[in-house]
């Protein structure tokens, strides 16, 4: 029997996510061990610092280039910039999810077991501080998205999918007020997130077995699940197709449901809804962003030699993700479901870029993501300010009137919206610009075309809010703008100033996105 | 940097300026914030003045320094967003230039309206502040020289347009409830139709030539046919909605007759340039083997247009309404200009729109006088003004008589050279539309006629014998006086215009042939 030996880490190169990884294993002792009062302060420092420090050592290895544990990673221009970006976007969210001025004990739930609408539920809802776990799992998630992004082979793929979601899950949950909701949500993301793991795994066998015959990176002629060797079986293999298509359309379908692409996106509305908002903005950014890096690797490194095979229903599959956004956002009275419609149809921006498979779609998609992340954190920043005395007021007609209330936030909460319909000086028109027109120069001009018209039905839901907002007289019922504490305040500043920066003065990060646009073999 | 290029980034940078400092005055120097808003409007016509080069001289043009059909006098070239083809790349010439002082003009006048008549129960301040906003946007139309840029400014002017008619507008009080609301969201629905549609376009071609600079795109270089031909339909549909083209003008009427009286000013005076303006410079410019393809159909539907226009105008019960239907008809010509696709036309054109801009300015002022005075713009309740107001009535039938084109006003000759250019064109197609064209002129007249009749004439309506019927106000006569003068100086020497066209336009005729 032949010695199995480990094969050589690069453990400079995976440092990130060991960082976020013991981060977030000390974040469980200190549940155990710090005393009650001073758990928030410890975790929320704790967090930021291990996340500043995961970006610095990002930052420090900005050219490395390598395929490292025996391939499974590969750390790579666009490994490190959606790194990067997973980690300054996962920055904001962790103040978003840290602030406690708002209301009293903050967002989350202090003790998830108790039954909902017992006396002890609501005592703990007006009494008692919310639960600090939700930094470690925010960590783990963090850490499965460093790694989602960076996986090689579909089982470190599905490893990262796995490590990222189950906290995602748990985060749901965690709502202080109507946890009905808050746990409807997470049940359901659950659910129909553990259907879409085992169509990757199923999609992942499938690809295994087409690969069959294939050299692997081992040597032996038994194929792989890692990208080289999928790569090559798809630009050699004599095995019948149907394998490979069958496989892809399957992994397609595992990615597509985390990046809530149509027709998988039916969690996203009730899940955007029922979950805290910082817990929302969390994953509208980061986990976007995630989602989309590994589906930009699967396709461009993997099955870039069959992209004509899986272009035409993927680009069927981002028409549709447009459409159905940008159409039911119109028909929306919530804020937050608003939002999460806005979400599918960027979604299916995402996909019109990734699907161009060249240097510029990868660059621009890139791009996107990052825009796109730091103006929903925004959004939702704002989203946990229009209070009233039961909590957020996310329905529309509350929103009635806000203008006149608070002039401040209404104006930015409007910038915001501004960028999302993609109007000129704000990230929204930069990067849909950049993505159209990678998609053009790629040859699929149906879908900017799609795209374009999609982005006009969209810009309707968008301005009824704003004229709501500004038009309309406020009533009894409007609800106040609270003051936001330092830490919501700086996560909106962040973002709207990301969201100004990068729709007046893109160029720097759109030469860091040109430049970090190649995979390594 | 020299004198030219800084004018040129005045002219674009004050509006932009005097709209950020407007909105930040506080609430209570509501006043203060509009006066200072019209100092700022009147720098940018300073500015936009000084952009003029004298050595081209008034009938001259500067000889050629370069190859491309587009010699601009001013040139400011540089690099904002190279990853996504975006220059900040400005320059000014003869197709453009009248457009630019039109632009500062009106707004200075708009400004100072604001300034004298506070709009209704909102903040004049705003009103200003927005204004401004759609100037920067409207001059940056005018002055992109680069595609994307030029799409960019396009955009800005949207939603303030939108804001200006759903936030000011509706003040008819026989008006259901809400009706602005619906009139700015149908606005926004086409513009934004036609947006896209460009967008589109703007990608076809900066995707097939590699570059989006409208200097060295102009004349078609290295675009294949399908690509013109493509970009042609795009860009055309794109500012036919905006001029607007027969059968894409509906929303036009609902937002002229809802919108304030500044804005409807800014709408027919220099927001419909904007699609007319991009027709000659960009989709003629950049995809010509395209313009020459779709010409019979464009000639086709801007005749349609007048004939169209000039009818419902002739069943038209409302003042704003009637001179906003006389828009369609208007644009018509201009647009029958352009798609001759000579010489003559498109100089035709271009005094049609200055002509169009200032008439059109100018009625709608005096309509929102006449509103003002008698909150009706039924033309069932007005009659018999002259008994009442001779001197707002004399202005009305001075302003319809120009807009209904009669020699030595401003009206004539942008109409009759369409005609003329149509005929030149020849063939029996061309001969026909020119012919329907004249009678779609001789329409114009009937229905403004009719206006003259049913308002100032005749007997005093109760409405009009019933209300107070203040005297004109030293504001609105300032307001009006420009455009009266310049109605009548345009009409008598219309090479004050043709004059700055004549060279680029000829460079361009010699660029798409």
């Amino acid at each position: 029997m032949t010695e199995i030996g480990l094969p050589p880490i690069n453990y400079g190169a995976i440092t990130p996510m060991l960082i976020l990884f013991g981060a977030s294993c000390v974040g469980v002792f200190v549940e155990a061990f710090v005393p009650k009062a001073q758990r928030h302060l410890v975790q929320l420092v704790l967090s930021l610092g291990a996340i500043t420090a995961a970006l610095v050592t990002v930052v420090w290895q900005a050219d490395t280039r390598t395929v490292t544990a025996g391939g499974a990673i590969a750390i790579d221009g666009p490994t490190l910039f959606l790194q990067g970006a997973i980690l300054v976007l996962g920055v904001v969210s962790i103040l978003l999810i840290g602030e406690r001025s708002l209301e009293r004990g903050g967002p989350f739930v202090a003790q998830a077991a108790i039954v909902v609408g017992s006396d002890a539920d609501r005592n703990q809802t007006v009494r008692q501080p919310g639960a600090t776990d939700i930094y470690p799992l925010s960590l783990f998630a963090l850490t499965g998205m460093l790694l989602f992004v960076a996986a090689n082979d579909l089982l470190t793929m599905f490893i990262g999918l796995e490590v990222l979601s189950l906290p995602l899950y748990l985060m749901c949950a965690l709502a202080r007020r109507r946890r009905l909701l808050s746990q409807e949500a997470a049940l359901k993301y659950f659910m129909l997130g553990a259907y879409a793991s085992a169509f990757f795994l199923f999609g992942l066998a499938l690809v295994y077995g087409f690969t069959a015959g294939t050299p692997s990176g081992s040597g032996d002629n038994g194929g792989g699940v890692d990208f080289a060797t999928i790569a090559a079986a798809v630009r050699n293999s004599e095995v019948s197709p149907a394998l490979l298509y069958a496989g892809i359309a399957l992994i397609a379908v595992g990615l597509l449901f985390k990046a809530a692409a149509a027709p998988f996106h039916v969690w996203t509305p009730d899940v955007y809804q029922g979950a805290p908002t910082p817990v929302t903005g969390f994953m509208a950014a980061c986990t976007k962003v995630a989602a989309f890096g590994a589906l930009l690797r699967v396709l461009h490194v993997a099955f870039g030699g069959a992209s004509w095979a899986y272009t035409p229903v993927l680009g069927a599959v981002a028409a549709l993700t447009m459409l159905v956004g940008a159409v039911l956002a119109v028909t929306q009275t919530d804020i937050k479901r608003l939002l999460a419609y806005s979400s599918v149809a960027n979604a299916g921006y995402l996909l019109v870029g990734a699907l161009a498979v060249n240097k510029q779609g990868l660059a621009s998609t890139m791009f996107y993501l990052v825009a796109y992340g730091f103006t929903v954190l925004a959004g939702f920043a704002v989203v946990t300010l229009v209070r009233d005395a039961d909590g957020e007021a996310t329905h529309l007609s509350r929103w009635a009137g806000l203008g006149r209330r608070s002039p401040l936030f209404a104006g930015v909460f409007t910038f915001i919206l501004l960028a999302f319909a993609g109007i000129p000086v704000t990230s929204g028109f930069t990067s849909k610009f950049a993505v159209f027109g990678a998609a053009s120069g790629a040859g699929h001009t149906w879908l900017v075309v799609v795209g374009v018209l999609s982005s006009m039905i969209l810009a309707f839901p968008y301005l009824r809010v704003v004229v709501m907002m500004w038009l309309s007289e406020p009533g009894e019922s409007t609800p106040s703008v609270l003051v936001p504490g330092g830490l919501t305040a700086a996560a909106l500043t962040i973002g709207v100033a990301a969201t100004l920066v990068l729709g007046v003065a893109p160029e720097s990060l759109l030469d860091l996105t040109n430049r970090a646009a190649e995979f390594v073999p | 940097m020299t004198a030219g290029q800084v004018a040129l980034v005045a002219t674009l940078a004050l509006p932009a300026l005097g709209a950020a400092a407007v909105a930040l005055v506080p609430a209570r120097a509501d006043r203060a914030g509009r006066v200072l808003g019209t100092v700022f409007a009147a720098l940018a016509l300073v500015a936009s003045l000084l952009i003029y080069r004298p050595d081209g001289g008034w009938f001259g043009y500067a000889p050629a320094n370069r190859a491309s059909a587009v010699r601009p006098w001013h040139e400011l070239d540089l690099t904002w967003v190279p990853g996504l083809e975006l220059r900040f790349h400005l320059g000014v010439d003869g197709i453009s230039y009248p457009l630019v002082v039109l632009t500062t003009l009106l707004t200075l006048l708009c400004c100072a309206y604001t300034v004298g008549r506070s709009p209704g129960a909102r903040p004049g301040r705003t009103l200003v502040a927005l204004l401004l906003v759609i100037e920067v946007g409207v001059l940056g139309t005018f002055l992109a020289l680069d595609l994307v840029l030029f799409f960019l400014f396009f955009e800005v002017v949207l939603l303030p347009m939108y804001a200006v008619i759903a936030g000011w507008g509706g003040d008819d009080p026989r008006a259901e409830a809400g009706a602005h609301r619906a009139a700015a969201r149908k606005f926004v629905l086409y513009t934004l139709f036609g947006s896209v549609l460009m967008l589109v376009g703007v990608f076809t071609v900066v995707a097939a030539a590699g570059t989006a600079d409208i200097v060295a795109l102009t004349g078609g270089a290295g675009l294949s046919r399908p690509v013109q031909l493509a970009a042609f339909a795009l860009l055309a549909i794109a500012f036919a909605v905006k001029s607007p083209l027969w059968p894409l003008h509906t929303w036009l009427p609902d937002a002229h007759t809802q919108a304030p009286t500044v804005g409807s000013v800014m709408l027919a005076g220099v927001l419909l340039k904007m699609g007319t303006y991009g027709l000659i410079r960009v989709a003629v410019g950049v995809a010509p083997e395209g313009a020459r393809w779709a010409a019979p159909v464009l000639g086709v539907l801007a005749v349609a247009a007048i004939i169209v226009g000039a009818l419902v105008c002739l069943a038209q019960t409302e003042l704003k309404r009637l001179i906003a239907y006389s828009s369609v008809g208007h644009m018509g010509f201009v647009l029958l200009g352009v798609a001759t696709l000579t010489a003559t036309g498109l100089q035709a054109a271009l005094i049609g729109n200055i002509a169009h801009g200032v008439i059109t300015g100018l009625l709608f002022f005096l309509a929102g006088a006449i509103k003002d005075r008698f909150h009706t713009g039924a033309l069932d309740d007005l009659g018999g003004l002259r008994e009442r107001m001779p001197a707002l009535s004399g202005l009305l039938g001075y302003a319809a008589i120009a807009s209904l084109g009669l020699p030595g006003l401003a009206g004539f000759w942008g109409e009759a050279f369409a005609v003329v250019a149509a005929l030149r064109r020849g063939g029996p197609l061309w001969t026909t539309l020119a012919v329907i064209a004249a009678v779609g002129g001789a329409l114009t007249a009937a229905y403004f006629l009719r206006l003259l009749r049913r308002v100032t004439h005749g007997p005093a309506s109760p409405v009009v014998a019933g209300a107070g019927g203040a005297p004109i106000a030293g504001v609105e006569l300032a307001a009006w006086a420009p455009l009266v003068v310049l109605a009548l100086a345009v009409g008598l020497v219309p090479t004050l215009v043709l004059g700055l066209a004549q060279g680029p336009v000829g460079a361009l005729v010699e660029a798409v042939r």
